[in-house]
Order: C-alpha cells, then sequence, then structure tokens
C-alpha cells in the first residue's frame, strides 16, 4: 500500500509540474473563458418566456465569432488531455532505466499501473473541475441569473461524466505505452485513434447506414427512421458519441431523448416539441452510454494489467 | 532453509522461443559471499539475475533467494534484496536526494528514519555535494554510485549487480567496486556479473563461469585458472645453474610430482600441491645452484581462453 501511495504522489508532482499540463490546462482555459464570453453575449437569442434551463444555456449557445459551445471544445480537449497524461506512463520509466529498479523494490507490479491511473485520474478532474467552475462563475457574473437546483445537479453530473470520458483515453493511452515500447508511436497511435473516433466514424456509420437501407427526399419515415438507427449504432462505438449524446441529454433536456425516433420524427413534422426531459428520466437515458465509457475504461486497464504483469522487465 | 545456502538455482532453464537462454542452471551462493558471474555477452548471466529477482518467469526449475520463491513470493524477495540493473535509470529532473526519497518511500521506510539513511548514504557513495543536484546532470560513474546508494537504501541481505563496471572510467571503476567490497564487509551477500575478468577477481571470493546458458565452471578464480593451464595441477617454474639428470630425478622422487619438463637451464615441474619448499631442498642437496623459482600464476586470459572459447 506505501508504494501505491509513493507512486500516486510522485506521479501527481510529477503531472502537475510537467510542461505539457502547463501548455494544456492553459489551452483549456482560454478556450473555456472564449466560449463562455461569446455564450454569454449570444444568450439572449432563442429566448422565451418558456425556456427553462438558463443557466445551462451557457454551457451550450455559441456564436457567430467561436462557432463552438463549452462542450465540444471539452469532447474535443479532454481527450488530449487524457492522452498526454498517459501515452508515456509505462514506456517512459522502460526507456529511462527507472522500471527495473522500481520494480525490484518490494511493491506489487499493479502498483505502479494503479498509482500512475490514480494520479492521472485525480489531475484530470482537477482540471475539469476548476474549468467548470470557472465557467459557471464567470457565466453567473455576466448573465446574472442564478442556476437552479436541477441545473447545478446536471453540472455535477457533467462533471462527473466529463471525467469518465477523460479517464478512458488515458486508459487506453496507458494500455499503448505498455504496448508499445517507444513513446512517439503510443502517442500516435493514440492520437490517430482519436481522430478515426472523433472524425471519420461518422463518415463511415452514415456510409453503412445508407447502403444497407438508403434514404432520400422520398422516403417513407420508417425508412428514414430505420436508417438513422443504423447510423447511431455504428457511430456508438466511438466514445466520443457516447460522450456528445450525454451531453445533449444533460445539457439540453429540452431536445429530448437523442435515440428514440420521437425526436426523429419531430424534426420532421415541425412543431411537435418534446417536453424537456427530467432529471431522473435523463439519467435513466445515458446509463447506457455511461455504463458503456466505463466498461471501455475498465477494459483498456484490464488490457494493460494481462500485458503488463506477465512481462519481462530488462533494463536494455 | 540450509542458512549457507542463501541463493540456491535448481534446474533453472529459460527459452525465448526457440532460443535456450538459460539451460539447466545448478547454483548455490553462500551467505556473505562475493560471488562473481563472468561470461561472454549473451551467456545468459542478466537473464538469470531476472530470473532469481522475480523480473522475469522461470519457463522451469526454481530459485530460491532466502528460502522463497521469487516466482510465488516476489515481495518477500524483493524486501531482501538489493538489484542494480546494467543500464540503471534514475528520474532525471529529480534530484540525486529526492530519487533515493522515492526508493525509501517505496519501501516503506518511515520518514525521518529515511532522511537520516539518505544523507548517510550520500556520503558515503561521495555524492553529499552534489545530492541536491538534479541527476540529469550527473555522470555514468556518478549515476552507477548512486545506484549502489538506491541498493543500500534498503538494507538488502542479497545485493545483485549486473556489469557494475561497464561503460566507467579507470577511476570510477575503482571506486564502485571498493563500494561493492565494503558492502560484502557488512555481511551482504554479493552476485556480480560481468565479463571484466580483471576487474571481477579483486572482489570475488567466488565465480561461476556462464557460456550459452551452462555453468561451464565454478570456483575460486585461483582454482579456474589451474584448470586452465594444467588440468587443475600446479606448475613450478626452476632455474638452477646446472640441470644434472640426477637433480630432475630426485626432483621426479618428491612425493606429489607429476611430470618434470627441462629445457636449458629451465625446469617445469608439474604437481598436484605447492611443493616449493621440497624442491629447494632437493636442489639445495644436489651440486646445483638454485637460480630462481617460482609458482607458476595462472593468466586470466588462459581461463578467457579455456571456458569462452570452448563452448
Amino acid at each position: 500500500m506505501s508504494g501505491l501511495m509513493a507512486i500516486f504522489w510522485k506521479e501527481l508532482a510529477d503531472h502537475f509540474n510537467s510542461k505539457r499540463f502547463i501548455i494544456l490546462s492553459t489551452l483549456i482555459y482560454l478556450a473555456g473563458i472564449a466560449t463562455i464570453y461569446v455564450a454569454a453575449q449570444n444568450i439572449r437569442t432563442g429566448i422565451t418566456e418558456n425556456t427553462e434551463f438558463i443557466f445551462l444555456r451557457l454551457f451550450i449557445v455559441s456564436g457567430e465569432s467561436l462557432p463552438f459551445s463549452f462542450p465540444f471544445f471539452l469532447s474535443l480537449f479532454i481527450p488530449i488531455v487524457g492522452i498526454a497524461l498517459g501515452f508515456d506512463a509505462v514506456n517512459s520509466e522502460r526507456i529511462s532505466g527507472n522500471l527495473s529498479r522500481i520494480l525490484s523494490q518490494p511493491l506489487y507490479r499493479d502498483s505502479v499501473v494503479n498509482g500512475k491511473f490514480l494520479a492521472g485520474l485525480l489531475t484530470i478532474t482537477t482540471l475539469v473541475v476548476s474549468i467548470v467552475f470557472l465557467v459557471a462563475g464567470m457565466g453567473l457574473r455576466m448573465i446574472g441569473v442564478p442556476p437552479t437546483a436541477e441545473e447545478i445537479l446536471r453540472l455535477f453530473a457533467f462533471i462527473f461524466v466529463s471525467i469518465i470520458y477523460g479517464a478512458f483515453w488515458m486508459s487506453l493511452a496507458v494500455l499503448f505505452s505498455v504496448f508499445f515500447k517507444r513513446m512517439a508511436t503510443s502517442a500516435l497511435a493514440s492520437i490517430a485513434l482519436w481522430i478515426f473516433l472523433f472524425l471519420f466514424i461518422s463518415m463511415i456509420a452514415g456510409a453503412i447506414a445508407n447502403a444497407i437501407i438508403p434514404v432520400d427526399q422520398n422516403s417513407s419515415l420508417e425508412m428514414i427512421a430505420k436508417n438513422d438507427e443504423i447510423y447511431r449504432t455504428i457511430s456508438r462505438i466511438s466514445p466520443n458519441t457516447l460522450y456528445a449524446e450525454i451531453i445533449q441529454v444533460l445539457l439540453m433536456p429540452e431536445l429530448g431523448n437523442p435515440s428514440s425516433t420521437l425526436m426523429l420524427l419531430s424534426i420532421y413534422t415541425k412543431g411537435m416539441i418534446p417536453t424537456p426531459l427530467s432529471l431522473g428520466q435523463s439519467l435513466l437515458i445515458i446509463w447506457p452510454q455511461l455504463t458503456t465509457l466505463i466498461a471501455l475504461t475498465a477494459l483498456c486497464f484490464a488490457g494493460s494489467y494481462i500485458k503488463f504483469m506477465r512481462e519481462e522487465i530488462r533494463s536494455t | 532453509m540450509n542458512k549457507q545456502d542463501i541463493i540456491k538455482a535448481t534446474d533453472l532453464v529459460k527459452t525465448y522461443g526457440k532460443l535456450t537462454a538459460v539451460d539447466k542452471l545448478n547454483l548455490c551462493i553462500n551467505e556473505g559471499e562475493v560471488f562473481g558471474f563472468l561470461g561472454p555477452n549473451g551467456a545468459g548471466k542478466t537473464t538469470t539475475i531476472l530470473m532469481m529477482l522475480g523480473l522475469t518467469e522461470p519457463t522451469s526449475g526454481t530459485a530460491r533467494i532466502c528460502g522463497f520463491d521469487p516466482a510465488r513470493e516476489p515481495l518477500k524477495v524483493k524486501r531482501l534484496t538489493g538489484y542494480l540493473p546494467e543500464k540503471v535509470g534514475f528520474y532525471e529532473d529529480l534530484t540525486a536526494w529526492e530519487n533515493l526519497d522515492y526508493t525509501a518511500a517505496l519501501n516503506g521506510i518511515p520518514r525521518d528514519a529515511a532522511s537520516r539513511k539518505i544523507n548517510e548514504l550520500l556520503g558515503m557513495v561521495g555524492l553529499s555535494e552534489v545530492g541536491e543536484q538534479k541527476v540529469g546532470t550527473f555522470s555514468h560513474g556518478m549515476k552507477q554510485r548512486l545506484g549502489i546508494a538506491d541498493v543500500m537504501i534498503k538494507d538488502p541481505k542479497v545485493a545483485f549487480f549486473d556489469e557494475p563496471t561497464s561503460g566507467i572510467d579507470p577511476e570510477g571503476i575503482e571506486q564502485v567496486l571498493n563500494l561493492i567490497a565494503n558492502m560484502a564487509k557488512q555481511n551482504v551477500t554479493i552476485v556480480l556479473s560481468s565479463h571484466q575478468l580483471h576487474q571481477v577477481q579483486k572482489i570475488c571470493s567466488r565465480v561461476g563461469i556462464l557460456s550459452k546458458g551452462h555453468l561451464v565452471a565454478e570456483g575460486s578464480i585461483d582454482q579456474l585458472g589451474r584448470e586452465a593451464i594444467a588440468g587443475g595441477k600446479f606448475r613450478i617454474e626452476l632455474q638452477v645453474s646446472e640441470p644434472t639428470r640426477k637433480l630432475i630425478n630426485s626432483i621426479k622422487k618428491i612425493k606429489g610430482v607429476s611430470n618434470v619438463e627441462s629445457s636449458g637451464d629451465q625446469l617445469l615441474i608439474s604437481c598436484d600441491e605447492d611443493l616449493r619448499p621440497k624442491i629447494a631442498r632437493a636442489v639445495v642437496d644436489s651440486d646445483s645452484l638454485l637460480v630462481q623459482m617460482k609458482i607458476e600464476e595462472y593468466g586470466l586470459d588462459d581461463i578467457y581462453m579455456k571456458y569462452f572459447r570452448e563452448s
């Protein structure tokens, strides 16, 4: 146990002192401040007397000068932070010749992976919590509308999910750092996978869905719904899609359930606006997505365990 | 557990695919010994050490350190053993002090005890002055000495040093070897791997020669040397003024002498033990005068030739 804590504190200190953390956090804070500034300026558009969740709109509104919302920035940066914290976790220790020295001390091998993972997790948590609080605080000053209790709960759920999302990318990068002996390889592999899951998966999902059920303007609603279902199922391979769906349910409850055909129908039939989801319903809807994210994280973690536990540790 | 055999390997085998790195290795190392593991590169020295430390699993066979199996009870073994890997690395952006402090923390040594111990060890390895400097600025020799302090911090019963002298300058080698010899005086059992016979012989009480995964010879360096040059016999070189037949015959009659060769005024005597006093008497009793007599030193090169080439 002492070994685990020693590694945890050492890694934590390393993370917070590392240049890459300072650069990334600066970037994220700047992005957060920029989006909240744009959001506060544009928040009046589209608000009617019936609009609920005014405070949450701070997080989702974007403007012409910066057409990206805060959650979009997070979904972009959190994977980068996760990868940056994990891609050299094990192979840098190996290359520097520290690994065989550390592993000849009386500690279980899993303590090394666990300690590093926990330190990374706490770093991500610190970053996400601080940026959300910063943005929320600035937003509060700018628009002067206090959040309701439900909005606060939704924000906490949003923070929690964002941390899990970061944990997934970090555990993936740690997995690569165990499998690839060179740091550059594991960094590139992580980033390649991130680009694939971020950019290409929706293209591929769309192509496959259209190949199975071709749709055009004359297609029946039923066909369109089926096409859309295939598209969504495939794109859910990507944790990025899962995260985006969770964010939508948590921060834009008035849009309804993203996986129900009702929402799709409402877009086509216009005028049929679903009532906002309650917090309980929202959590129920995101439950599968959330457990999938946690399961993916656990899977990567287990993979690095299996590989690392039985591996031969040479200093060369 | 026999107190004598602090390290015991039984039929230790390690294969990588088709390659057999260590083949049925049997070895006993006694408590308090300085054991030298010799062999050319790729002979399986490091692999054997890794198996003894539990850093890799043997394909078959068992190793025991202080009676514990490193494959099954790695923590108990690691609590008792220190290991200095061949290419030792430290966290370059931490100071020497911080690096040792981290090792102490990993060993669960209480903070104040660790702090005292670190200062003491840094003094011992001659790095007190640079204790607060980042390890990134250290020379290879300094890192190696820091490595010795790193091994000592947990007060090991057994210490493994893998090529501790490779790549450092002669003065550094001297310092490292002295530090290891001092450790041995504190009753730490030491296993030292090297392909540098000349250095090993200075501090090792016993050596094992490993070649292609086999332990081809084991014993003290004198013993191995004699076996290498004369099949285990002593060779005495004798120079006399007149090597008469009578003298040769009287020497041959001495108990233990197996062969006498003469060339000019030189006589080369092979015998089972050091018979110099008796030979001297035989010369004095004869009419010849003794010019010089010496027992032939085994050459380390001969050991090399015999065991490294043979395989």
